[in-house]
């Protein structure tokens, strides 16, 4: 392993990550619900009566953040590497795994393990380990 | 109210996306390259987040209504399953090929990306396959119930 020191961003992932904390924390002290992404998007597949608007709401949020910083300054920088075959492929698998894991890197990564919830620790763990074979598979082995 | 506090708790919730670099698929796939040229970014990220979200959990965890008095639903459910554990390997694989979870891809949508649209588009397919073999399997066990003719 070397770090790379010029990609390596402490400041910014740092006051972002505080950001992301201040969101969830906001979620839950005025909306009493745990800020997880893949689980407000899903329960709009299942649309109950009363429960609706909130998922839209935060995920119409989610969709404006870009739009308004993109009126105020230039966006930062957006690098999609992946092919579009893969990432059909990788969508596909988010949006089954996501919802039978029951939740996502917001969800169990960030709100869970703030609770020092076990099984979101346990959750964070499966998907981040799966994260770092699955780079490594891909651009050490097959494709170094 | 509750709805705009919902609004916006997703729009914090993107800008520390875009601030943190967690919205650039390019930077989270240098977090999870520990065999190449590692950005520990990401883990700061994930620190920052959890200092501040510890507090206000820690917060909320004895009451039972939220400041604005809508009721608290934070569950907590301990059970760590073969379905939590499979569902979270699957997650990470396709998180491995695209460096994007759900959130970034809101984000990435809103930025007018074809490529986060098109990862977008699958992740709901995605739920849609889930919905459907829920359903299936929702039917399935037991008996088929009897059917009038």
């Amino acid at each position: 392993m070397s770090i790379d020191w010029n990609a390596f961003t402490p400041a910014s992932a740092v006051i972002g990550g505080a950001i992301i904390g201040g969101a969830a924390a906001l979620f839950a002290v005025l909306n009493g619900r745990i800020a997880g992404v893949s689980g407000i998007l899903g329960g709009l597949a299942r649309p109950q009566a009363g429960d609706v608007s909130w998922r839209i709401a935060f995920v119409a949020g989610l969709v404006a953040a870009p739009l308004a910083w993109g009126l105020l300054a230039a966006l930062p920088e957006i690098r999609v590497e992946a092919s579009f075959p893969a990432l059909v492929a990788a969508g596909l698998l988010v949006g089954i795994g996501t919802r039978y894991g029951g939740g996502c890197t917001s969800g169990h990564g960030i709100c869970g393990v703030s609770r020092a919830s076990p099984r979101s620790i346990a959750a964070t763990l499966a998907f981040t380990a799966a994260g770092f074979a699955t780079v490594y598979l891909a651009r050490h082995l097959i494709a170094p | 109210m509750y709805t705009a506090a919902s609004f916006a708790a997703g729009f914090v919730f993107g800008l520390g996306l875009l601030v943190a670099g967690m919205a650039n698929p390019a930077k989270v796939l240098g977090f999870l390259d520990l065999a190449g040229a590692w950005d520990p970014s990401l883990a700061l990220v994930m620190a920052g987040a959890v200092a501040v979200g510890a507090g206000a959990f820690a917060f909320m965890k004895e009451r039972t209504r939220t400041l604005l008095g809508a009721p608290v639903l934070l569950p907590s459910p301990r059970r760590i399953d073969r379905r939590l554990i499979l569902g979270g390997l699957v997650f990470g694989v396709g998180w491995g090929l695209a460096g994007i979870c759900p959130g970034p891809a809101l984000v990435l949508a809103g930025a007018g990306s074809a490529k986060g649209l098109t990862f977008l588009a699958a992740m709901i397919a995605g739920n849609g396959v889930f919905e459907f073999l829920e359903k299936k399997k929702r039917a399935a066990p037991g008996p088929a119930p009897m059917r009038s003719p």
